[in-house]
């Protein structure tokens, strides 16, 4: 092969993970824009449609969900299983670097592993917030006076979560070659090497004992 | 190598943000009213580069209805003697009230210090003269099929308006161009928007909201299940 060895690929996520990402993106900013159709008023104006918007906001919610469950029973289940355990742990290298941003990381920095987290539970967060604003206008008992404030407050920090996320996938001239690892699969070994040494240490070591 | 000494950060973090969130459900109303003070500051900020304000607008049908000054008309009809039709001048001629009031939405949301401008209901139903058996006021609206009503002890509360200004401007499309009704004594969907007609009836018929579960009397604080 061609392909000198500093430019060498590593195969970060798997075509399942990739795809639990980008249906929980596409979901999210459906969402996110139905939602703020719904929610500001000059919005409601310009769209006006309000029927039709709401339709929109929670089919998008039925579908994303529908879709997740249908990637965990045909996907790589060993792969998500994986990803959720490095996700759960965190090492004493992952503790400094939440302190100091300076300790060497494994395929998933700190950061990450706790973005998951928060991704995951405000997720279901707002299932349930938004199961209980749905079902609540139809059956009175289910009507949650506090739901909407607590689905309000989780779009405004998911929106803040997600515009850092946008920011060093896309922006930072540092971070943004992770993007290429999220939609073709793999990242630049030399890359990894900076951001990721443990990882890269892993893998060249399963490659030596295999 | 660390990773014996691996610590399960993620699952605590996870089952906290759950934790936390689930239960706010029970504390997010409570606590949002002691942080008001920074949020509403906050949510001002916020107004003033978003048009946010606290308000949402909920509508049932396709498409806003739109106020036409020529084409539109006030009705005000039923058990009355002189039935009649105002047009959006006639409205502006009568005896001007204004109030500043607090709103409350059922679905938990409330704008607090709403300037409204308007006319109180005791100075239009003068102008019909209601029959003896009317006892009711049904509203409807141009966003077909919203209608609500209210009883006539309770559309003559002082507080209680047919308002056509709202924060100093004419009522704008999304809060219900040119006239809705406000009764802050109660929840909002009590307080029909974009209103073409007025009939005296002699019950209450049910509501839009209402013919799906919600009270007839939506008392602020103690009708839909709250309780003071």
């Amino acid at each position: 092969m061609a392909t000198a060895p500093e430019r060498r690929r590593l195969w970060r996520f798997t075509r399942t993970e990739r795809a639990v990402h980008w249906v929980h993106a596409t979901a999210f900013l459906i969402l996110f824009a139905s939602g703020l159709c719904l929610y500001l008023p000059s919005l409601a104006e310009a769209v006006s449609r309000r029927p039709l918007l709401k339709a929109i906001h929670i089919y998008t919610a039925v579908g994303w969900a529908v879709a997740l469950v249908a990637i965990v029973l045909a996907g790589d289940r060993r792969s998500l299983i994986r990803t959720a355990r490095e996700i759960d742990r965190f090492d004493a290298d992952d503790r400094a670097w939440l302190r100091s941003r300076a300790a060497p990381q494994g395929r998933l920095n700190a950061g990450q592993k706790l973005n998951a987290v928060v991704t995951a539970a405000f997720a279901l967060l707002f299932a349930v917030t938004g199961f209980f604003l749905w079902y609540g206008e139809r059956d009175t008992r289910f009507r949650l006076p506090n739901a909407l404030l607590v689905h309000d407050w989780l779009m405004y920090v998911s929106f803040l979560l997600f515009m850092g996320h946008l920011f060093l996938a896309v922006i930072y001239p540092k971070t943004r070659h992770a993007l290429n690892g999220i939609t073709r699969g793999w990242v630049d070994e030399e890359w990894a090497v900076q951001h990721h040494p443990k990882w890269v240490e892993q893998v060249r070591d399963r490659r030596t004992s295999s | 190598m660390s990773s014996s000494e691996a610590r399960p950060y993620g699952r605590r973090a996870f089952l906290g943000l759950m934790a936390g969130g689930l239960s706010s459900l029970l504390w997010a109303g409570p606590a949002s009213r002691v942080l008001s003070p920074v949020t509403s500051g906050f949510s001002q900020l916020l107004g003033n580069l978003l048009p946010v304000g606290g308000w949402r607008i909920y509508t049932i049908s396709g498409s806003m209805p739109l106020f036409d000054e020529a084409s539109w008309r006030l009705e005000i009809d039923g058990l009355v003697r002189r039935p009649l039709a105002l047009t959006y001048a006639d409205l502006r001629a009568l005896p001007r009230a204004e109030q500043v009031s607090n709103f409350h939405c059922v679905t938990g949301w409330s704008v607090a210090n709403v300037r409204w401008g308007g006319v109180r209901f005791r100075d239009l139903l003068a102008l019909v003269q209601p029959l003896p058996a009317a006892k009711a006021i049904r509203f409807v609206s141009l966003e077909d099929p919203y209608d609500d009503s209210l009883a006539l002890g309770q559309a003559l509360l002082p507080d209680v308006m047919l308002a056509y200004d709202m924060d100093g401007s004419p009522l704008s499309r999304p809060h219900g161009a040119p006239a809705r009704v406000v009764i802050p004594e109660m929840y909002g969907y009590k307080g029909v928007k974009w209103l073409t007609r007025m009939e005296l009836v002699d019950r209450q018929p049910t509501g839009y909201w209402e013919g799906l579960g919600y009270d007839q009397n939506a008392w602020v604080g103690r009708s839909n299940g709250y309780s003071a």
